[in-house]
């Protein structure tokens, strides 16, 4: 009922159609190093950033960085150790209400803002990456693209049940304006760029 | 309703008491605009992408009814249930049949000025449902009982000695504690126990694909996704004019939302909610509640077009000085102002007066709304309406009859500079609302007419 009660009257009060702008390129500086960029916004936002050579360095940099971690799970083969253990599906997200940590791999990680794009099917769990105490992204180089737009070129009409851009830890300012993090999701996040 | 209303300049009369706490509220206010400058100056085509989402915005409006067809249609295929509601009213009953369905009482939100707007909290709990604010600045305001005052900062009237007392009398912590990290964790342990005991969450939507049927929902803190994905039921709630055509629109909007709002360069999280979980319900509410009224205004619809950021009242002189509750309606500052006389003239017939009319809240609206044109379109039609107050009536009748008359606008010179000469306590009182805060000027000897006419000679 009220469907078409709110739709009648949008036809009748809409004013005349406006075009859509089809141009959505806009000037880009192309001499930018990425990796460079990207690593600056993260740090800027409270991440931290290791550039490393390769997955195996991993393992050691987690262990000196979370000597206290109790639970720890990777949704990544590569890293998966005897101290990290792989990810288990458990149907009821509450299980996961006492992870330490979560070690995920992002499909793209966008330079300008540090944002990085997660699908459903690399979280093991919907809520898996804002109930983990801390998380760990592992991010191709090859997979960084300079903007929003660039990013949402390379998803254009992919499917997914949900997805997420996360940029650094969770954060509020709510008190004062004093920046704190470790809102409600992670505390932190560590990015291995490699 | 015999109810009497406080208006903005009794409102802000009360903010303004403590004056200490003004100049806080407006340097805090102020330093986050600048954020936001040095966020916007940092991209050469931030022009272009206000042009952009200003057109994109247009079309929107320009289509929406088909927009919104489009949309229920493919979020209808991604198995989320959609609902329409013409009202607050509506709304408001719509998530309390989904919750009694359920036989759920407790549920979990995170930000939605929409369900401020409708005054949901209120609804349900009169009907014994229990909702937990789950954004802190939201629970902050929710725990000492006050409306936010800000769209993007909830609290920011508040200090945190005031939090810190809150927190102490409803959640437990020692007293006297104002530390903002020690607060927030306290928070986080409290808002924890309740993400993880309640069976449903209700949402706000930033964005509606109309395209794909998902909905984007940004966050800083976390909140919206703790509690969706942990909730066997998630509600979402959107007002019609949140559709945008495609996803890869969002690549503009993003850009400017937040860089706008705070000056990030985007929120921590971007959630795109497309299906629901296996097991889960996942429900739209659509809501009007006087949308399509707004559209129907030629001079007013363009407030439709507004992504909530916030920019207008960072940057408003008379918001930062006034407070956000001094605008007595979910949504302050200048967009609120155009936004709550379509909802109802008479009693928001204050709000488009509470402006310099300096245009600064057009310069940084990310989206291109002529805010302060409107606002000044808006005291036009309440002056025409009959809804003006009567010393902004006798106050106009009085300027036209003395700027009408070489005469009388003389004299009245004339006896203002002998006034403010000879018995400024006539003005420097109470009486004279212009004095408040401000000192009278000095009366200069003489008008510009009687110096022209002594020192220009030849006619």
């Amino acid at each position: 009922m009220s469907k078409e009660k709110i739709l009648a009257a949008l036809r009748h009060n809409q004013p005349e159609i406006s075009a859509l702008p089809v141009n959505l390129a806009f000037e880009r500086d192309e001499s930018i190093n990425l990796v460079e960029k990207f690593r600056v916004i993260a740090e800027g936002i409270g991440s931290k950033v290791y550039v490393v050579a390769g997955l195996e360095e991993v393992a050691a940099l987690i262990a000196a960085d979370f000597p206290e971690a109790k639970r720890v799970l990777s949704t990544v083969a590569e890293v998966v150790s005897s101290a990290i253990p792989a990810f288990e599906l458990h149907e009821d997200p509450h299980t996961y209400a006492d992870v330490d940590i979560a070690i995920f791999k992002p499909r793209l990680a966008v330079a300008e803002n540090s944002a990085l794009w997660i699908t459903e099917d690399r979280m093991g769990v919907r809520a898996l990456p804002f109930i983990t105490q801390h998380i760990i992204m592992l991010v191709d180089k090859n997979t960084l693209v300079p903007d929003m737009h660039a990013a949402y070129e390379k998803i254009g009409d992919t499917d997914y049940g949900f997805s997420t851009f996360i940029a650094g830890p969770s954060k509020t300012a709510d008190i004062e304006q004093s920046l704190v993090l470790g809102a409600h999701g992670p505390r932190s996040m560590t990015i291995f760029m490699h | 309703m015999s109810e009497t209303i406080k208006t903005h300049p009794e409102l802000a009369e009360i903010f303004n008491k403590d004056e200490e706490r003004v100049d806080w509220h407006d340097e805090t206010l102020w330093w986050i605009r600048q954020k936001r400058d040095k966020s916007a100056h940092s991209i050469p085509e931030w022009e272009q992408l206000r042009e952009t989402a200003s057109q994109i915005k247009n079309n929107v409006l320009s289509d929406l009814a088909n927009y919104l067809l489009a949309f229920e249609k493919n979020a209808k295929a991604n198995g989320i249930i959609v609902h329409w509601a013409a009202n607050a009213e509506e709304h408001n009953q719509q998530v309390h049949s989904i919750l009694k369905v359920h036989g759920i009482q407790q549920m979990v939100k995170s930000k939605s000025m929409l369900t401020e707007e409708c005054h949901l909290n209120e609804y349900l709990e009169k009907h014994g449902m229990d909702v937990i604010d789950s954004d802190l600045g939201e629970r902050i305001v929710q725990l000492a009982k006050e409306p936010p005052s800000h769209i993007v900062l909830p609290c920011i009237h508040k200090k945190k000695e005031e939090i810190g007392d809150l927190f102490h009398i409803h959640l437990g912590s020692p007293a006297g504690t104002s530390d903002p990290q020690v607060l927030t964790e306290t928070a986080r342990q409290h808002l924890r126990e309740t993400f993880l005991t309640r069976k449903a969450a209700l949402t706000g939507v930033n964005f509606a694909i109309a395209a794909t049927g998902e909905f984007v929902v940004c966050t800083n803190e976390g909140n919206a996704d703790m509690g969706a994905h942990l909730a066997d039921v998630h509600i979402a709630s959107m007002g019609i004019e949140k559709i945008i055509p495609d996803r890869k629109h969002l690549g503009v909007f993003l850009r400017l939302l937040t860089r706008s709002a705070t000056g990030q360069p985007i929120t921590t999280y971007s959630s795109h909610f497309k299906k629901p979980r296996k097991g889960q319900e996942m429900h739209i509410i659509i809501v009007d509640n006087g949308r399509t009224i707004q559209m129907g205004r030629e001079d007013f619809r363009a407030s439709l077009k507004c992504i909530r950021c916030g920019a207008c009242m960072n940057t408003c002189p008379v918001y930062r000085r006034s407070g956000g509750h001094s605008y007595h309606n979910a949504i302050s500052g200048p967009i609120g102002a155009i936004l709550a006389p379509n909802l109802d003239m008479k009693k928001y017939a204050d709000l488009p007066f509470a402006s310099t009319l300096c245009g600064s809240c057009s310069n940084v609206c990310p989206v291109k709304i002529d805010i302060h044109q409107q606002l000044y379109k808006w005291r036009q039609v309440i002056v025409k309406e009959g809804y003006a107050d009567t010393s902004k009536k006798l106050g106009m009748q009085l300027m036209t009859f003395t700027l009408s008359s070489p005469t009388v606008y003389r004299t009245a010179g004339k006896a203002g500079r002998w006034v403010l000469k000879h018995i400024p306590f006539a003005v420097n009182n109470q009486f004279n609302p212009w004095y408040k805060h401000r000192d009278m000027p000095e009366a200069p000897a003489e008008s510009f007419g009687e110096w022209y006419k002594k020192n220009v000679t030849d006619k």
